[in-house]
């Protein structure tokens, strides 16, 4: 899922104190799961923004909603009636929620209040760490299921680097190796031969670095 | 801004008032320095100071440093086109103070063309810094003297900022605007696109003039003689960010294939005589793109030359 933080609340104050009349919008999917953009968030953000502009003695209006899904046309409709109630929204979807939402309705400024931050699992009971980084074209069947491209600082596609010390990356004691994870599971499946295989030169164009991507399909297409 | 920055004679030209005259050499595909040589050879005592362009199109070349190094140990004064496509800003501080280590004063800060058009498409693009940055770090390093981490920098580099300004992309609106934030970013020249539509030109310094930006920064408006109409009709329609009037292809095709690439020089020598008169226009940069050897013919009959002793 879309993994993404909650901003520290003095960056949305900043935002939004020109405005009087505010929605906060939460997100059903992966923010939820992530506890930084649900209804749960929405409901703490909105009471800290109230308790905030009531002691600065400003008068706001800070209306609450959480939708199924803000990276979806269906769902953001539903705003569309009363969207001309609010001054601002401050949309606490991931990168893409927000974008779809001030495309759809383009004289609302919209304001993102939390950091989009990775593609990721949640690991432990408050942490969430990153799995993937989109390169569109997957290579984990050659490296025992561990991704190399977010999971090595370098992104190393024939690695360890000279830095791998006890497992751990040269970034520091906080970091896996990848490639120490990589060696561990090829072992584990008596595959270490794959090891010496040499993985070429990678075709980045399907990451971002060709451009914005886009995926159609022609038998889903209405 | 009279007070000179570096020993260029590009600054040197410009600041004297007088209209500053570049061209362009694109390094060899392979590591055959004498085709350096030669291109820079035909044109220097036509030119203040020589482009040298950095991968251009995405395709790989002799690194655009090695190639300024071979043009300064000529006596040639090289301005050191840099893109943000290939490298970080280590590498870029890095060959920022490798250049000044050879006194090369001058430098072009841009972003580069999309490694999609060139011969790895499949490869990374870096972009830690966009050319704004760019700017900012080179003027960074020299007025300062320091690195962008903040440590000191035993000699700083001596360069003349300069980048690159396109009057004719979409939307026009925003044009001066990025303009001014290059001059902001500390860019002290700038060289245009290849110029085609006269008038729109005229309105885009126009409107740099009123915003008072030609009295701090020089514009060099960017020439390219055109070849054939073969030439341009394909930068009409496949370069982006290109405006090629009709006029200029209908008069082309006028003429017989064998006398075009004549005619496209007459074209580039009216509209530099027409531009040279033109407030807030400091100088001209003439890429001749795989014609270098039609650049004295250029510079001699637009009045340009001989070029000003400073």
């Amino acid at each position: 899922m879309i993994i993404a933080e909650k901003k520290p609340i003095e960056e949305i104050i900043e935002e939004v104190r020109n405005y009087d009349r505010i929605l906060i919008l939460g997100c059903n999917e992966c923010v939820t799961v992530c506890e930084a953009g649900g209804k749960k968030e929405v409901e703490v953000l909105a009471s800290a923004l109230r308790m905030y502009f009531i002691t600065q003695g400003a008068e706001k209006t800070i209306k609450e909603k959480t939708i199924e899904r803000q990276c979806d046309h269906e769902y953001l409709e539903e705003l569309r009636k009363n969207i001309d109630e609010y001054d601002a929204i401050v949309s606490l979807a991931c990168g893409v929620g927000v974008q779809f939402a001030a495309e759809k309705y383009m004289t609302t400024p919209l304001i993102p209040g939390v950091n989009t931050v990775c593609l990721g699992a949640n690991e432990d009971r408050g942490v969430w760490t990153e799995r993937c980084q989109a390169c569109g074209s997957c290579v984990l069947a050659r490296t025992g299921g561990i991704c190399p491209v977010s999971r090595c600082a370098k992104r190393l596609l024939n690695g360890p680097c000279g830095g791998s010390t006890n497992g751990k990356c040269e970034l520091g004691p906080d970091t896996d190796c990848a490639w120490q994870l990589i060696i561990d599971r090829l072992k584990a499946l008596g595959k270490m031969d794959d090891y010496e295989k040499i993985a070429p030169i990678k075709d980045w164009s399907t990451d971002r670095a060709g451009g914005p991507r886009t995926v159609t399909r022609e038998d889903v297409k209405i | 801004m009279s007070e000179l920055k570096t020993i260029g004679r590009l600054e040197s030209v410009l600041k004297a008032g007088h209209l500053g005259v570049t061209s362009e050499c694109g390094p060899p595909r392979g590591s055959d320095p004498e085709e350096v040589k030669k291109k820079g050879m035909l044109i220097k005592d036509h030119v203040d100071a020589i482009n040298v362009t950095d991968n251009q199109t995405a395709m790989t070349r002799m690194s655009s440093l090695a190639a300024c190094v071979h043009l300064k140990l000529m006596g040639i004064e090289p301005v050191l086109q840099m893109v943000t496509r290939d490298r970080n800003r280590v590498a870029l501080q890095s060959d920022i103070l490798g250049a000044a280590s050879f006194d090369i004063p001058n430098m072009l800060c841009l972003s580069g063309d999309h490694q999609s058009f060139g011969d790895c498409a499949q490869g990374q693009n870096v972009h830690d810094l966009d050319s704004m940055q760019l700017i900012q770090t080179v003027r960074h390093m020299r007025d300062e003297g320091k690195f962008l981490g903040g440590d000191n920098i035993k000699r700083p580099p001596r360069i003349f900022v300069g980048a690159a300004a396109n009057p004719f992309a979409d939307p026009f609106e925003i044009r001066v605007p990025r303009l001014a934030k290059k001059i902001a970013c500390g860019a002290e020249f700038i060289q245009t696109q290849c110029i085609y539509n006269l008038d729109k030109f005229k309105e885009w310094v126009r409107r740099a003039r009123d915003r008072g930006l030609c009295e701090k920064t020089f514009i060099m408006a960017g020439m390219t003689p055109m070849k054939s109409v073969g030439m341009a009709k394909y930068m009409k329609n496949k370069v982006p960010g290109m405006d090629v009037p009709d006029e200029i292809i209908n008069r082309l095709a006028g003429v017989e294939k064998g006398k075009q690439a004549q005619e496209g020089i007459n074209i580039c020598v009216e509209h530099i005589q027409a531009l040279k008169e033109v407030e807030g226009v400091a100088g001209f940069h003439i890429m001749a793109i795989e014609w270098e050897e039609k650049v004295p013919e250029i510079v001699e009959r637009s009045g340009l030359y001989p070029r000003p002793e400073v």
